[in-house]
C-alpha cells in the first residue's frame, strides 16, 4: 500500500540516525526547577504554592484557571524558594515561574488510578486527565482534558495518534513507540474508551519502519490501525494528517472535531497511561536532545522546569564558538533560546543544539516568481502574495487572502532559493491581525 | 554564550536564485555549441556580447543607479542577455545588440524595479524593439554552415557575399508548405541544419538543455506542455482543412522559435503564472496566439508577441486561479 500523505510540503534533511538507536535514558533529578505558570496554551495557571511550601513530587502548586489552562504540579520533592519571572521564549514575555529546590529523592503524590482503567466512568477519566495537567505534547500545548471533552451535537468518528514526527533530529516518539509500545496501546484503548471513536489510526512516517512494524503486530487484535504516511513535511501537523489519513479538512478557523475526527500525539497519550493508570501527573517526559552541537545525543526522561543549562551539561555539548543556535525543539519550527538560563516546559519535545557548520550563510535575493512556495504550501496558501501584503501593510487583505489559516510551518521559507523569511513575517502579521480583531470585538 | 535567536526555519534549501540562474545557463550551452557549429564565430560573438553587455549593465544600474552597495549579480541579467542573443539574426550589428540590452535591462527589467518586478520577458521585450527597429536586419537569414570566421565581429564581406535565404517559416507565407519540404527535411529542422534565429534552430540542442532543466527541478513543466500541446492541437485541426497551405504540426513543431520559445522563454519564471491552472492557461494562451498569428499575421513567427501579449495578463491569471485554500471551498468560504 502507497504511504498515505497530503498536498505540499518539503523534504528537509533527514538527521534522525544520531538518536535512533539509543535506549531512552533518564536524565539526573534537577537540583531546582523553574516551573513556567504557563505551562499550556491560555491563561496561566493560578499560583497555589508560597515560598517556604514543602512539597511532594506530583503535589498540585497551580491550577487552571480559564477554559484552556492546566494544571500544574511540583516536578520534584522540595520546598519552593520563590516565584521569579522568566523570559518565554515562545513569546517573548516574561513569565511568572515558580521555583522549587529540591530536598530529597522522590516522594510522589500520585492521583486516583487504576491499572484496570475500565472502572472508570469516561467523566471520571476526562477528570483525571484535568488533574494530571496533561496538554498536547507535540508541542501546542493545548490542555488535553479540553479535547476529550466532546461537544454535544458532534460524534468521534475518527481517532488519530500522532506519530508522524516529521521534524529532522527529533525521535522521542519513534523511540516511544518502539519501547513502550503495550503502554502506548494502553493509552489509546483509555482514550477510545472516554471518546468511542468508530476508527482509530495511528500514523507513522515511513521513515520509522521498525516502528511501523513493532506497532502492527502490538494491534493485531485491537480496534486499532497503523497507517504507514510519506516521510514529509510538515507530516505531523494536525491538519495534514487528518487529511492524509481520512481525506477530510478541518475548515479554516475550525477544530477537527468539527469534521470529526480528534489527535492526540504519541507522547500525549503515554502521558495519559501514565496518569490513568499509574497515578503521575505530567511531571516528566520524553525529549530528544540532539544536533551537531551535542556530545552525546539521545532520548531522555526529563523533569519539567529542568533548566536547559542542567540538561546540555548532562549530554555535553561542544565548544561554545562553534555553537550557533539552540533551540526548543527542531531546525523547521524550533524556537532559538536567547540563553540557557531558561527552563524547559511540557511542549519540550526536543533540544536540537545546532553548530555553525550547520548553518548556511543566507544571501536574500529578490523573489523571481519561482512558485516553489506556492507548491510547498500545505495549506495552499500564496506565500510570496502574502509576503508582498505584509511589506506593505496591508493587512486585511492579507486576511482576505487566508493569512490567519498558515500553520507556520516554515516550508515555504524552508525552500525560498531567495532566502526570503517568508513565515517570520506571517507570524508577525497574525499577531497584528489578532490585535486588531480584539479591537475590533 | 553568544546564540542566534534568528527565526525558525533553521534549515533552509541549498538551492539559490544564482543556481537556478546558472542551471539555466548551463541548459543553454548545447543550443549555444550547436548554433556556432551551424551559424560560425559570428553567432557565438553575438550571444555572448549581448550576454556579457547585459550582465555589465544590470550590474551599473543596481550598483550605481540604485545605489545598493552589496550587490552580488544574481546572473539573471546574463540569462536575458543570453537569450536574447539567442533570438537575434546574425545580420545585426554591435551597436544594435547594445540597443537592444539597453531596453531588455533597463526598460523592461530595471525601471520596474529590477530582478523579479518586471510583468514582461526582457529578453523578448528587447527582440520586440529590434524587431520593430531593424526590420531589415532582424529578418535577415543566412543559410546552415555558409559562413566565414575571418570576421566575426561586423557584418563584412563573408557575409554579405551569402545569399540570404527565407527561413522556413518565411517560405510558408511566401509560397508554399510543400516547397519547405523539398528544401529542408523534418530531420534537417529538428536537428537544426535551417536558416533562423540564432539559437532557435536545433530543437534537438535546446530539448537536451530542457531535460537537464526538468531533472533539476527548475523550471515551471506546465508551461511547456500546454504550449507545445496546444499549438499541436490547433495546427493539426487546420492541417486536416488545408494540407497544402497550413502546414503541418510537427513542421509548426520544428520550424521556428517555438521550441526556444515554449522551453526557455515562456517559462520565464519572474513572467508566467505561479500555479499549476495559471501555468496551464498562460501555456494554452500562448500556443493559440502563436497559431493565429503565424497563420494571419503579415510577419510569420508568432511565438515573441504570444508570449508578450499572455506576460501581461499574468497578474489577472495569477487571481483568477488561486489555489483553494484548505479548509475552504472554491470561494475561499469555510466549509461548513
Amino acid at each position: 500500500m502507497p504511504s498515505a500523505t497530503f498536498k505540499g510540503g518539503v523534504h528537509p534533511p533527514q538527521k534522525k540516525t544520531r538518536t535512533i538507536n539509543k535506549k531512552f535514558q533518564k536524565l539526573n533529578l534537577p537540583d531546582v526547577v523553574y516551573l513556567y505558570l504557563t505551562n499550556h496554551l491560555g491563561a496561566p495557571a493560578k499560583p497555589l504554592v508560597k515560598e517556604g511550601d514543602k512539597l511532594k513530587t506530583g503535589q498540585l502548586i497551580a491550577e487552571a484557571n480559564g477554559a484552556i489552562s492546566a494544571n500544574l504540579h511540583s516536578s520534584v520533592t522540595g520546598e519552593v524558594i520563590g516565584i521569579e519571572s522568566f523570559v518565554n521564549a515562545a513569546t517573548g514575555r516574561k513569565d511568572n515561574t515558580i521555583v522549587i529546590k529540591r530536598t530529597s529523592e522522590d516522594d510522589w503524590q500520585l492521583l486516583e488510578h487504576d491499572e484496570d482503567f475500565e472502572k472508570f466512568a469516561p467523566e471520571k477519566i476526562i477528570e483525571i486527565v484535568k488533574d494530571a495537567g496533561i496538554v498536547g505534547l507535540g508541542g501546542a500545548m493545548f490542555p488535553s482534558h479540553v479535547k476529550l471533552i466532546i461537544p454535544e451535537g458532534k460524534k468521534v468518528e475518527h481517532l488519530i495518534i500522532n506519530g508522524a514526527e516529521c521534524e529532522p533530529y527529533i525521535t522521542v516518539d519513534d523511540s516511544l513507540m518502539r519501547e513502550k509500545t503495550e503502554e502506548i496501546i494502553k493509552g489509546i484503548r483509555i482514550i477510545q474508551h472516554v471518546v468511542k471513536p468508530q476508527r482509530t489510526f495511528i500514523g507513522i512516517e515511513d521513515n520509522k519502519a521498525e516502528a511501523i512494524k513493532i506497532l502492527s503486530n502490538a494491534t493485531k487484535k485491537e480496534n486499532i490501525e497503523v497507517i504507514p504516511l510519506k516521510t514529509k513535511y510538515p507530516q505531523g501537523a494536525e491538519k495534514q494528517l487528518i487529511n492524509a489519513i481520512t481525506k477530510k479538512e478541518v475548515p479554516s478557523g475550525g477544530l477537527p472535531i468539527d469534521v470529526g475526527c480528534i489527535v492526540f500525539n504519541v507522547s500525549t497519550t503515554y502521558a495519559i497511561f501514565d496518569a490513568v493508570v499509574n497515578g503521575k501527573p505530567l511531571v516528566e517526559r520524553g525529549i530528544t536532545i540532539s544536533g551537531e552541537g551535542v556530545r552525546n545525543p539521545g532520548n531522555f526522561w526529563f523533569r519539567i522546569g529542568t533548566k536547559v543549562s542542567d540538561i546540555l551539561d548532562q549530554v555535553g555539548i561542544i565548544e561554545e564558538e562553534n555553537i550557533d543556535r539552540i533551540l526548543y525543539g527542531g531546525p523547521m519550527m524550533g524556537i532559538p533560546l536567547p540563553n540557557i538560563d531558561l527552563p524547559t516546559f511540557k511542549g519540550n519535545n526536543a533540544l536540537t543544539v545546532l553548530s555553525k557548520g550547520e548553518i548556511q550563510t543566507k544571501t536574500e535575493y529578490p523573489c523571481i516568481r519561482c512558485a516553489s512556495c506556492v507548491k510547498s504550501c500545505p495549506i495552499g496558501l500564496q506565500p510570496y502574495y502574502l509576503k508582498k501584503l505584509v511589506d506593505s501593510r496591508k493587512n486585511n487583505i492579507a486576511e482576505e487572502n487566508g493569512i490567519m489559516d498558515c500553520i507556520e510551518c516554515g516550508s515555504c521559507s524552508y525552500i525560498c532559493p531567495s532566502n526570503i523569511d517568508l513565515v517570520k513575517s506571517f507570524k508577525t502579521s497574525k499577531k497584528v491581525i489578532k490585535a486588531i480583531q480584539k479591537r475590533r470585538g | 554564550m553568544k546564540l542566534s535567536t534568528e527565526a525558525a526555519p533553521h534549515f533552509r534549501t541549498k538551492d539559490t536564485t544564482r543556481k537556478i540562474m546558472l542551471d539555466v545557463l548551463i541548459a543553454l550551452i548545447p543550443a549555444v555549441v550547436f548554433s556556432t557549429w551551424i551559424f560560425g564565430l559570428r553567432a557565438l560573438y553575438i550571444m555572448l556580447f549581448s550576454m556579457v553587455f547585459s550582465e555589465i549593465l544590470d550590474f551599473v544600474v543596481v550598483r550605481f543607479l540604485r545605489n545598493q552597495k552589496n550587490y552580488t549579480p544574481d546572473l539573471s541579467a546574463s540569462v536575458t542577455g543570453l537569450l536574447l542573443g539567442m533570438n537575434l539574426s546574425l545580420a545585426v550589428n554591435w551597436w544594435q545588440i547594445l540597443l537592444g540590452v539597453t531596453v531588455s535591462i533597463v526598460l523592461a527589467k530595471q525601471i520596474f524595479g529590477g530582478l523579479g518586478q518586471n510583468f514582461f520577458n526582457p529578453a523578448l521585450v528587447g527582440r520586440a524593439f529590434m524587431l520593430i527597429s531593424f526590420p531589415t536586419a532582424m529578418t535577415t537569414w543566412y543559410a546552415p554552415f555558409f559562413y566565414n570566421n575571418s570576421d566575426i565581429i561586423t557584418i563584412a564581406s563573408p557575409y554579405q557575399d551569402i545569399i540570404t535565404t527565407a527561413s522556413p517559416l518565411g517560405m510558408v507565407i511566401g509560397s508554399s508548405f510543400e516547397n519547405v519540404l523539398q528544401s529542408y527535411s523534418y530531420w534537417d529542422m529538428f536537428i537544426g541544419k535551417i536558416p533562423g534565429s540564432i539559437g532557435e534552430v536545433s530543437a534537438l540542442a535546446l530539448l537536451i538543455g530542457f531535460i537537464y532543466l526538468v531533472i533539476k527541478g527548475r523550471i515551471k513543466l506546465m508551461i511547456p506542455v500546454s504550449y507545445i500541446s496546444t499549438v499541436l492541437v490547433f495546427s493539426s485541426i487546420f492541417y486536416l482543412v488545408d494540407p497544402s497551405r497550413f502546414g503541418s504540426p510537427l513542421f509548426h513543431l520544428l520550424a521556428g522559435g517555438l521550441m526556444l520559445g515554449a522551453l526557455f522563454m515562456a517559462t520565464d519564471m519572474v513572467t508566467s503564472p505561479m500555479t499549476l491552472k495559471g501555468q496551464f492557461v498562460f501555456g494554452l494562451g500562448a500556443g493559440v496566439l502563436t497559431m493565429v498569428i503565424r497563420y494571419f499575421g503579415s510577419y510569420p513567427e508568432g511565438v515573441s508577441f504570444s508570449i508578450l501579449i499572455m506576460n501581461a495578463l499574468v497578474p489577472l491569471i495569477d487571481d483568477w486561479l488561486k489555489p483553494r485554500i484548505y479548509g475552504t471551498n472554491k470561494g475561499g468560504i469555510t466549509n461548513a
